[in-house]
């Protein structure tokens, strides 16, 4: 089975520990106590050796980019968790918080120790108020026992985590939107460099990384980092959850080993396949921001590079899932639509063309469409992708041009007829 | 680099790149982006976003260049050069981008462009038409509002493009932050404050934003003509009329409509392109209607004189008419309108008669801060030659002559010891008795912009100002100051916080302070000033920890009783802590007005000649004696309010008075105005009839600011030249001719060939103006003293080796605790204290007659803490009748916490309730200055 509940310790374990005895009966607080048992360097040594990559979305290795923080800055340094989980489809990190949320707070004070932060943050989207209960009650009981505030489990580091709840913005999940937003700002993507690592939170170095990336610390620290870079594939080493979401018998949230499982396996032999008389028709499996996959991609191991070659990303790993009775035309306009509404509207590209975008795909769907409308689309995504600071205009012309490419004859055919087909559907599936 | 101290910081080498820009290679130096690197060589790559004077923030995406090798285009406003880059600024797909984007631009463009209408310059229009795009492929209109709720500020919402250069504009170099962005994506757009209409939100008019602005999403409303692009402008580099700083800016001028169509900062200047709501929109008084444009004599009918006119002229409601001043036609009415010959003949035979009947000692003049460094040179020079008098003065003596005196007595001169810009070096700023944010607007944005570059801002005032949003507020009661700063040096000497080796090296008589200061411990000061004892001592070892120390003061130190013995502690602090002649430290009484340090250096002051040489020294007064070629007075004349007492009691029987207006700025202005009715004969010469003129004998026509040419020294000793951009209208004559005029009349001949020459004879005599001229003052002008005005700016930071004093060593002069003249009592429970608002100057002449300003503040008020209102039974808004030992006025209440309970703030500007009706004229013994900032009141409702 490649399954395997690392990160998900509470699946292990009667599926909940929000209570700190049974995070410590189920052996957590054994990857700090390893850690504080070592140096710094040694710790960021284990997390690069371990091969963990970034589960945000962009899969940058985790212990290089703790180890671009300097060690001599005269300004403190921090660790910010992303905990702004708000890419569509993806709903994996809200259920380590809720049901784990001891594993998050122990890898964050694992980061802290590691690259001397003076203090961690947890930034969670506003959304998520009955996980920031949570884990606001999960560090006060850390702090009660000794695991959070001065003199950590007796070794002498002090460090200590903030909770800041945000208020609603998808661009709050782009790092240095985040960090604008932590300190109070207006949520808008900072120009790089300086890159968080230099000048970061309150322009000082700063570690960010998310939820899932930093609960997996734990467990690399309590087995070590072999343990679990032998798991997986070279490149794409350890477990990954994927959200999985749509026309499928059993949506939901599976651990699985990096490069073990492909797409068809993910999706017939663990999520049940698909209702009856229909089949698999388009897939984001790495959350809105990537380009679609088509049935011809099923065979793809699901990993970091196999995913890259087929062309689209691993992301989040929230993967959106539409079979035949779905409509890509329309799926493409309301994507665009989400784009279109959390552009934060700093870059003129961006906020003038995920508007444009939006409005050619009504155009579109509204049975108004022209042939040039798939040049004009084809030429608004060159001049939008890149173009800009962050990565959201990339994540939104990335869904619409691989459909308008992979489904052509959807969108020929919606201009032709004035209408897309299929009708959309009004019953969603239950699995 | 910003600093003002560039040159005189270590030159580094710097690491330089080379790279290739259109085929072409270039060297610079590392850090230089690349779309700076382009404009070097000549190359202007479009952008929307940027300015040189903003930190790049690469959102327009205009600017996008091919880099070999790049995945993407780069935007090249935020990409740095590096060795071996190759870069093409208008490749083919380059110019392809950038036409797509224009083309989405505007496609929620209006068809016409307010700025392309109004200044001709909107950059994305520009664009369009460069591109010949003439519509957009793309569906138009985003139905955005428009909002014109600001008196000066046209905001269309519709035609902004999100550059940012307004919130930069506002943020960063104002230190404003009134701009912001609301919404996201497509219905992103600038707001004001929490989302208000421009014009109800914090919004100080500075006019930054629209000056940033690159479309028509933010114009300055017309201020004084109708703009229309296709009639050229003249750009005519000058200086602002209005504060001590001294902003330098470009008029645009319409010659054909001889008018000021609008004004901008100039980059190139110590104000680094700022200005204020004054500057950018204070301008067009000098083409009000009111102007004087003839010789004026009094009528035969109006003898004997008659008190003032109706104050204001009313509409059926009660308030008053917009842009209508006094009841002018009436005032004008007294007179009859006259030839310069005769009117001038008439003032000459007249002072004669009085000179040579009474003796020079029987005129006096007073001068004005508002004109040049000629004409103050050239007035001292008519009252101290023809008049055969040395009464003669000018506002100063209301303003800073109480921080002059202490000064010159303590460190051997009176002028400011480094430049306010020198903020940004200091780890402290000590801002006291001054509310720079009204009085000193652009000053106070290079404070803002300290403190949030970390230097720590100790504000201490009775009365709370803007500034104290930004630093750390100690409010002290009124009239309180030397016992706080006796009480701080008591501490700083308790604790060892002292500078010993400063003291030792570079200061005398510190064992006379010692022994004053030991008595004044934080637990006496307490219930004096009413600041802790604790917090006393914290503030005292913030001070003495800091290694650079700045101390900026305004008239709140100067305007008492005590004024000088204020200046003396402050003087005290900054030698016992080694904090003058060293970047980032010193002392800067923040000048009033726009030439209050050129009119004083020039002489305007009783007892001395020009660059303070005393009138009573033989061998000074030989030297002025031999260069004008007449005997001269060796009494020291009279100041301001002696003088006006001079007219109570006779013995001043004739004045001239040129551009003050001490109808209103007098203190106790009853017992002025009664005296100066007095006079057998007084002229005024003026741009409007102003309070003072409409009792006057005679009134000659001046010249506003803008229509001569002159020098002007601002605060921090920089002279600068204002440029003639107008005609005078009329018959109105240049001020140093006329003045030449009544010289010749009076028997002393003057010859000068223009008005450069009066510069000449007044620099050549100041050895702190030696050797400039008209050409070295251009750009950022030249601080005195300058030894190499063609290759220097002048000496930023004076005194690093000592003082120039007879034993080069700096003064303490200890200050014991004196009250204020005139303590509140039960019948007059309350403080006075009077000053000014950003929008007026002074008596209001000038700007109750500019548009906009008169707009933004039309109405006299004063402000009162809410729980004394309360127990008043006054609601905020009400009138309350404000009494003291002397006069009383009618006047609006506004609730404020900015003044604190048992104090009321009126500004003095308004002739309807002025202000100075109810001061008192009790004078500081030293600096002969009035008691402005503090008297007993009486509230009442009415």
């Amino acid at each position: 089975m490649p399954i395997k509940n690392i990160v998900y310790a509470q699946r292990e374990h009667g599926g909940d520990l929000r209570s700190l005895d049974d995070y410590l009966a189920a052996g957590g607080y054994k990857g700090l106590e390893a850690t504080l048992g070592m140096s710094p360097d040694d710790a960021l040594y284990q997390f690069h050796r371990s091969g963990l990559r970034g589960r945000g979305g962009a899969g940058f290795p985790m212990g290089r980019k703790a180890g671009f923080l300097p060690k001599d800055s005269a300004k403190p340094s921090y660790v910010v968790c992303n905990a702004d989980e708000s890419e569509p489809g993806t709903f994996k990190d809200r259920e380590i918080m809720e049901l784990n949320p001891f594993q998050l707070i122990e890898g964050v004070t694992i980061a802290g120790f590691a690259v001397g932060a003076a203090r961690g943050y947890i930034y969670i989207r506003g959304e998520y108020e009955h996980q920031a209960r949570i884990l606001d009650e999960a560090l006060a009981a850390a702090r009660a026992d000794g695991r959070l505030g001065g003199d950590i489990m007796g070794s002498g580091f002090e460090y200590d985590i903030t909770l800041s709840r945000g208020a609603g913005a998808y661009i709050c999940g782009e790092e240095t939107g985040l960090l604008e937003s932590l300190e109070g700002k207006r949520g808008q993507p900072r120009l790089k460099p300086p890159f968080p690592a230099v000048g970061g939170l309150y322009q000082s170095p700063t570690l960010i990384n998310n939820v899932e990336t930093l609960s997996a610390l734990p467990p690399i620290m309590t087995h070590g980092a072999d343990w679990y870079a032998e798991m997986g594939t070279e490149k794409s080493p350890g477990t990954k959850i994927f959200s999985v979401s749509g026309h499928v018998l059993k949506p939901g949230n599976y651990e699985i080993v990096l490069g073990d499982t492909t797409l068809r396996e993910l999706l017939y032999d663990i999520c049940g396949g698909f209702r009856e008389g229909q089949d698999f028709k388009a897939c984001w499996v790495g959350g809105s921001s990537v380009p679609v996959l088509g049935a011809e991609h099923l065979d793809t191991p699901l990993d970091y590079e196999s995913l890259q070659e087929a062309g689209t990303f691993l992301g989040s790993a929230g993967c959106i899932v539409m079979d035949t009775s779905g409509c890509i035309v329309r799926s493409s306009l309301r994507l665009a639509h989400f784009y279109r509404h959390e552009s934060c509207g700093k870059c003129t590209p961006c906020r003038e063309g995920t508007m444009w975008m939006e409005k050619v795909l009504q155009r579109i769907v509204d049975g108004g469409g022209r042939m040039e409308d798939l040049d004009l689309l084809d030429a608004m995504f060159g001049r939008i992708s890149g173009r800009v600071l962050c990565a959201l205009a990339d994540g939104a012309v990335a869904p619409v041009q691989s459909a308008v490419e992979l489904f052509r004859d959807d969108f020929v055919r919606a201009i032709e007829k004035g209408a897309p087909e299929p009708e959309p559907m009004m019953e969603a599936p239950v699995g | 680099m910003n600093s003002p101290l560039a040159p005189d910081a270590p030159e580094t080498a710097t690491k330089t790149v080379t790279l290739e820009i259109d085929g072409r290679s270039v060297t610079v130096p590392e850090g230089t982006t690349v779309w700076e690197a382009a404009r070097e060589m000549g190359i202007e790559i479009p952008v929307l976003c940027h300015d040189p004077v903003l930190d790049p923030v690469g959102v327009c995406r205009m600017c996008v260049v091919e880099v070999e090798g790049a995945r993407t285009l780069v935007a090249s406003c935020v990409r740095d050069c590096e060795d071996g880059l190759k870069v093409k600024t208008a490749s083919d797909a380059v110019v392809r981008n950038r036409k797509t984007l224009t083309e989405l631009l505007m496609a929620d463009q209006r068809d016409t462009s307010t700025r392309d209408e109004k200044t001709g310059d909107d950059e994305l229009f520009s664009l369009a038409r460069e591109f010949g795009i003439t519509e957009s492929r793309f569906p138009g209109g985003n139905s955005r509002p428009v909002d014109s709720s600001s008196p000066v500020i046209d905001v269309d919402h519709q035609a902004c493009i999100l550059c940012d250069r307004c919130i930069r504009a506002c943020d960063d170099i104002q230190s404003n932050w009134v701009i912001g962005r609301t919404g996201k994506g497509y219905k992103t757009r600038i707001g004001f404050d929490l989302d208000n209409p421009m014009g109800a939100s914090t919004c100080v008019e500075c006019g930054e934003c629209a000056a940033a602005c690159p479309t028509g999403a933010l114009t300055n409303k017309p201020i004084t003509v109708p703009i229309e692009a296709k009639r050229p402008l003249e750009d005519v580099d000058s200086t602002c009329p209005y504060c001590g700083v001294g902003c330098a800016l470009t008029l645009k001028v319409d010659r054909e409509e001889n008018k000021v169509v609008y004004a901008e900062g100039r980059e190139d200047s110590a104000n680094e392109g700022r200005l204020c709501v004054k500057g950018r929109y204070g301008f067009d008084y000098a083409s009000h209607a009111h102007r004087l444009t003839k010789p004026l004599i009094r009528k035969e009918s109006h003898y004997p004189k008659t008190t003032l006119t109706g104050a204001m002229q009313r509409k059926d409601d009660g308030t008053r008419k917009n842009g209508v001043y006094p009841d002018y036609d009436k005032a004008l009415s007294a007179f009859r309108e006259a030839t310069w010959e005769e009117a001038l003949d008439l003032v000459a035979s007249k002072l004669k008669g009085i000179r040579d009947e009474h003796g020079g000692g029987a005129l006096a003049g007073f001068g004005s801060a508002k004109c040049s460094n000629e004409e103050a040179y050239l007035f001292q020079k008519m009252v101290r030659t023809a008049f055969q008098t040395n009464n003669v003065d000018h506002c100063t003596r209301l303003c800073h002559a109480s921080s002059v005196a202490a000064l010159l007595e303590t460190i051997g001169s009176g002028a400011v010891t480094t430049v306010y810009a020198d903020v940004r070096n200091a780890d402290v700023a000590l801002l006291t008795g001054t509310n720079a944010t009204s009085n000193h607007p652009v000053a106070a944005t290079f404070f803002k912009e300290a403190a949030r570059n970390g230097t720590k801002l100790i504000i201490v005032n009775p009365h709370r100002p803007e500034l104290a949003d930004h630093g750390e507020f100690v409010r002290i009661k009124p009239g309180s100051d030397v016992s706080f700063y006796n009480a701080i040096m008591n501490v700083i000497l308790e604790e060892g916080l002292e500078d010993t080796a400063y003291i030792e090296q570079f200061t005398e008589n510190f064992d006379a302070l010692k022994e004053v200061i030991a008595r004044y411990t934080p637990e006496v000061a307490a219930p004096i000033c009413g600041i802790e004892p604790d917090r006393i001592r914290e503030i005292a070892r913030t001070i003495g920890a800091a290694n650079a120390m700045i101390v900026l003061w305004g008239m709140g130190i100067s305007q008492h009783v005590h004024g000088t013995d204020n200046a003396r502690s402050l003087i005290s602090l900054c030698l016992m802590t080694g904090n003058v002649g060293r970047p980032g430290t010193g002392l800067h009484p923040l000048r009033g007005q726009n030439n209050v340090q050129g009119a004083s250096d020039a002489g305007l002051i009783p007892m001395v000649f020009p660059d303070y040489q005393s009138v009573a020294d033989d061998d000074v007064r030989a030297r002025y004696e031999e260069a004008w070629g007449v005997p001269l007075d060796p009494v020291p004349g009279k100041t301001v309010v002696e003088i006006a007492h001079g007219t109570e009691e006779g013995s001043i029987k004739g004045m001239y008075i040129l551009g003050e207006n001490p109808f209103l700025s007098d203190p106790n202005v009853q017992r002025a105005r009664d005296g100066f009715m007095n006079l057998d004969f007084l002229v005024v010469q003026d741009i409007f009839l102003t309070e003072t003129a409409e009792v006057a004998d005679v009134v000659l026509p001046a010249t506003s600011y803008f229509e001569k040419t002159g020098t002007y020294t601002n605060t921090d000793r920089r002279v600068q030249l204002g440029q003639t951009a107008l005609e005078p209208p009329g018959e109105a004559r240049l001020d140093w001719q006329i003045l030449c005029d009544v010289m010749t009349r009076m028997g002393y001949e003057q010859g000068y060939a223009d008005v450069e020459d009066v510069f000449v004879e007044f620099s050549d005599l100041t050895d702190s103006y030696k050797g400039l001229r008209y050409r070295h003052l251009a750009g950022r002008g030249k601080l005195w003293p300058c030894p190499d005005p063609e290759n220097d700016e002048g000496i930023v930071v004076l005194f690093g080796d000592g003082f120039p004093t007879p034993t080069k060593r700096g003064k303490f002069s200890p200050a014991e605790v004196i009250p204020p003249a005139e303590l509140p009592d039960a019948e007059y429970p309350f403080v006075l204290n009077t000053g000014r608002t950003l929008q007026h100057w002074h008596t209001g002449s000038m700007t109750r007659r500019a548009k906009a300003l008169d707009e933004i503040n039309p109405d006299a008020f004063c402000e009162i803490h809410p729980d004394d209102l309360a127990t008043l039974g006054v609601d905020d808004g009400g009138m309350v009748r404000l009494s003291t030992r002397r006069n009383h006025i009618r006047i609006k209440a506004i609730s404020s916490t900015k003044t604190s309970k048992g104090s009321v703030f009126v500004p003095f500007h308004y002739r309807e309730a002025a202000a100075n009706l109810l001061t008192t004229d009790a004078l500081d013994p030293v600096g002969k200055i009035p008691s402005f900032k503090f008297c007993a009141l009486k509230v009442e409702k009415a």
